[in-house]
């Protein structure tokens, strides 16, 4: 077991060096997710009685296509030279490598997110309660897991960046409308709904176990 | 061992299955008595491989990489190691540069070394001596002595001829991914070597 969290915090080690390195994938999804933001504020006519309808939708949108954007870079760096080799020659757990490239997709997307919150607070003119805060991890959690695994069956074709999103926006949407519609309970709240927190949690739950199993097949075939 | 072959005869296609990279699509693999199907990981630790990619992080320097493989190998030590690898493969001046910026030859040596890293019983080459000028080549066929001085095993693919009556023991000539010819390199010469590749490989 302690040579399994070894092997976890030295690929995650790597990938967050690699990633300083090269910047690539912190500055894309950061810009992207600005961008979004800035768009959607101006795009739709916000007023106090409607800001709480579509604030929560714009700020995933922003999250969720600037996490694809990072997932399909972090495993594409993997993939130079045409190949994942490099981790596969290593006699280490599967799994190991799956929760590090997890752990540091959520990282890279972590950070943006944080970066991202305050912007959107500022141009939504919504407060930021520690609740959004647990939303935020939960929900990237979900999309991550999912993200991580397909990405890396996406980053073997040629066109990872068209195929991603189409595998994984699918599998994601009971997180979307979870996040969503928690994100809109803590704006407006209202009775009788659904716990999402707590199917949020039980989607990551299960998407994080799945991920986890198939992962080692995903990247051996 | 040499394994010799046209292009396409399968040879980088073996290595890679016995590397543990690839499964086998049917028939048998033992590596070292080890089944590779059910002792891959096993495998894993007794191998080292070189291939035609370098199989390291353009944007992390020499020294980066090969510690990320020594502890990926669970090499004991491996700081002391991987210090040991970079002086003897001749890139101590240059441990702390990306491996973006090194030449093919100083790649070829890092790669070598990361094979080298968990002290393997056998080794896999796939023409090794891809990129390398005259020193780089003397530097790993020292490198190579030594291993097999060691105990250790080569299996290795190559284009030279000269290089497989030098370093083998056996060649083994492949063709549409069959063994068409396989004999001890004692006795054989440089002349018979040729018309043998040449009848077996066209």
């Amino acid at each position: 077991m302690r040579i399994f969290f070894l092997h976890v915090i030295a690929i995650l080690w790597k990938d967050i060096r690699y990633e300083l390195r090269s910047k690539q994938t912190w500055l894309g999804m950061g810009m992207f997710a600005l961008l979004v933001l800035v768009i959607f504020n101006f795009t739709f006519d916000l007023r106090v009685d409607n800001v709480s309808a579509v604030a929560p939708g714009v700020l995933w949108i922003a999250f969720i296509f600037a996490s694809l954007l990072g997932l399909g870079r972090t495993l594409a760096a993997e993939r130079e030279q045409n190949s994942m080799d490099r981790l596969l020659l290593c006699p280490v757990d599967r799994k190991a490598i799956y929760l590090a490239k997890l752990l540091g997709n959520l990282l890279f997307i972590g950070v943006v997110e944080i970066v991202a919150l305050p912007i959107y607070t500022l141009l939504f003119n919504v407060p930021l309660p520690a609740a959004l805060l647990l939303i935020v991890l939960l929900g990237t959690l979900g999309i991550a897991t999912i993200g991580t695994l397909f990405s890396v069956m996406a980053a073997a074709t040629h066109a990872r960046e068209l195929l991603l999103p189409i595998l994984v926006f699918p599998v994601i949407v009971p997180v979307v409308i979870s996040v969503v519609r928690a994100t809109q309970q803590l704006m407006v709240p209202t009775v009788n709904e659904p716990p999402w927190i707590g199917l949020l949690i039980a989607f990551d739950v299960i998407f994080l176990s799945v991920s986890m199993f198939t992962f080692q097949y995903v990247i051996e075939e | 061992m040499a394994l010799l072959g046209a292009n396409g005869a399968g040879k980088t296609t073996i290595l890679r299955i016995l590397a543990g990279l690839i499964k086998p699509s049917a028939g048998t693999v033992s590596v070292l008595g080890l089944d590779i199907i059910h002792d891959v990981q096993q495998i894993r630790r007794c191998v080292g491989f070189v291939g035609h990619q370098s199989y390291l992080y353009e944007e992390l320097t020499v020294s980066e990489n090969l510690l990320f493989f020594a502890r990926m190998y669970t090499v004991p030590h491996a700081q002391e190691r991987v210090h040991e690898l970079v002086r003897r493969v001749g890139l101590e001046r240059r441990a702390h540069e990306r491996i973006g910026a090194l030449s093919r030859g100083q790649v070829q040596r890092v790669a070598l070394s990361r094979a080298l890293l968990h002290a393997p019983h056998l080794l896999l080459l796939d023409e090794p001596d891809t990129g390398l000028d005259r020193e780089g080549s003397e530097l790993i066929d020292a490198l190579l002595a030594e291993h097999i001085a060691l105990g250790g095993s080569i299996l290795f693919t190559t284009h030279l001829l000269e290089r497989v009556l030098q370093q083998s023991d056996r060649i083994v000539i492949l063709g549409s991914g069959r063994v068409l010819y396989n004999r001890e390199t004692a006795g054989l010469d440089y002349d018979e070597l040729q018309r043998a590749y040449g009848e077996v490989a066209n």
